[in-house]
């Protein structure tokens, strides 16, 4: 039998959360998905050690509330007319929409370097997300590096979970830093959290304008024993046993694109795009927080609600839409500050692995005019990640634009795809 | 948050972690690769949320299954580079 909601929303962290949340409150029939087993997403996820913040703790419950269904650990595979194909650890199935909310948020920018394939070169979110679940971190020298504020926030939890964080490089220069300091007294409460911080990471360098430039092995050639960092100083080499870096955020767009959402340019990358009430190109398809552009995570609550309203039918305060450009223009004042300069995108040498699953070197790519030429040739893309990780390094690089996304959306069983239709 | 304990197995070896912890994190506390990329290179997890397979292992029979996306269950059989 056919399941079918009036608005089905993909992913459950804090837009997806509060989409759902206004839907069902007006009467809507309302489910949400995500392919983690706790909702939250990635600025709330759950922590086996500490307890959420109240902002989460609240987010989380009201979004989930009965009679709103919560559909954990549910990956979408494909999507057929008004149905997506989802697949969970055990089953499959077709679930039916009136309207669609994507909500399905940002990941990591990853970069290659030299080193980076290396056991203990994580992702700074990363790192975060395998601390709250529980990575022995206890005694471990780390260092954060990349770019963004979400090192500060790595950085915080990795200390909670007793990390030693040896130091934070950011590749913004310090100038630009202190210019986005003096500017936050427009987000009052962004100012807060910055100095809350702050405290929190009292003690730990904080390097503006250094940049890790390799990550070296130990004796044995498979751990991290250092990283060579290159910053207004000059060169160094710092010891530690985990290296946290990225390069800030991007929309995962994989359904957005698999739908036909039209999109609009993101810097080397792609978002959604969406109208005043966060409605895509589609009739039926809404979007909202880090899908449309990162936004962070008032944006994410605030567009999540209007496209929760607007999905169900209803009429959207223009308080809350004034709201969102208060927080969009907060994001476009991070994205300046933090945009990333010239020295990160020449990091990886011809013999650096770009492609991760089918180990391609950046080399290997030259003489290739596009992704799909330089796919047949040397199978860069083609591995378990889909391009997911590649993909996204080679659009910042400048070498591909992003390819198309195509079902499966993910690795597939061959039962689920046995369902090939959905049932009308 | 509590005290409570689960137990699985990685590569035949018992590994207790709490309650609520990733399977990623339990095969973490042995120090062990999580995969040989195909030129042979160990490999641990990259992304933490799912985006870069690198954390795939053999779960219970079942190749191919991200650790970092699964909670450990007492009992599970994980065997890397599956």
């Amino acid at each position: 039998m056919a399941e079918r909601y009036d608005v089905l929303v993909v992913g459950a962290g804090p837009a997806g959360l509060a989409a759902a949340q206004a839907a069902a409150g007006q009467g809507a029939r309302v489910a949400v998905l995500d392919a983690q087993p706790r909702a939250g997403g990635q600025v709330w996820r759950h922590d086996v050690r500490h307890a959420p913040s109240a902002a989460a703790a609240r987010g989380i419950h009201d979004g989930l509330k009965p009679p709103i269904e919560w559909l954990a650990g549910t990956s979408v595979v494909a999507a057929q007319g008004d149905a997506l194909l989802v697949q969970t650890p055990q089953a499959a199935r077709w679930l039916h929409y009136g309207n669609l909310v994507l909500a399905t948020g940002a990941r990591e920018l990853l970069l290659p370097f030299p080193g980076w394939t290396l056991p203990g070169v994580v992702g700074a979110g990363a790192a975060q997300a395998l601390a709250k679940q529980g990575w022995p971190l206890a005694g471990k020298r780390v260092v954060v590096a990349g770019s963004g504020p979400l090192l500060l926030a790595a950085a915080t939890t990795l200390r909670a979970h007793g990390a030693h964080v040896v130091a934070i490089c950011e590749q913004a220069e310090a100038s630009a830093l202190r210019g986005f300091a003096a500017g936050l007294w427009r987000w009052p409460g962004k100012l807060l959290q910055a100095g809350r911080l702050r405290l929190q990471l009292a003690g730990v360098p904080y390097r503006g304008g250094t940049v890790v430039q390799r990550a070296l092995p130990a004796a044995d050639g498979c751990l991290l024993r250092a990283v060579g960092i290159a910053g207004p100083r000059g060169t160094e080499r710092l010891a530690c046993d985990m290296l946290a870096v990225g390069y800030g955020l991007i929309p995962n767009m994989e359904l957005a694109r698999l739908l036909g959402c039209a999109t609009q340019a993101f810097g080397a990358h792609a978002a959604v795009q969406v109208d005043a009430r966060q409605h895509t190109s589609l009739d039926h398809v809404y979007a909202a927080g880090e899908a449309c552009g990162i936004g962070g995570v008032d944006c994410a609550r605030i567009e999540g609600a209007i496209a929760g309203l607007a999905a169900a039918g209803a009429a959207v305060p223009a308080g809350l839409l004034r709201r969102r450009g208060h927080a969009r223009a907060f994001a476009a004042a991070l994205r300046r500050t933090f945009a990333l300069r010239p020295q990160v995108h020449a990091l990886a040498s011809a013999d650096t692995l770009v492609c991760r699953c089918e180990d391609v070197t950046l080399g290997m790519l030259d003489g290739h005019a596009d992704f799909r030429s330089a796919k047949l040739a040397t199978r860069c893309g083609m591995g378990a990640c889909q391009g997911r990780i590649c993909g996204a390094a080679l659009a910042e690089l400048g070498r591909f634009p992003h390819a198309g996304s195509r079902p499966p959306l993910f690795p597939a069983r061959l039962s689920t795809l046995a369902h090939a239709e959905p049932a009308s | 948050m509590n005290d409570a304990t689960v137990r699985i197995t990685v590569n035949g070896q018992p590994v207790e972690v709490a309650e609520g912890c990733s399977v990623a994190a339990a095969i973490a506390r042995l120090g062990v690769p999580f995969r040989r990329s195909v030129r042979g290179e160990p490999r641990q997890p990259l992304c933490g949320m799912g985006v870069c397979f690198e954390c795939r292992v053999c779960i219970d029979g079942v190749a191919g299954q991200r650790a970092c996306m699964l909670q450990a269950r007492t009992g599970m059989q994980v065997v890397t580079d599956g």
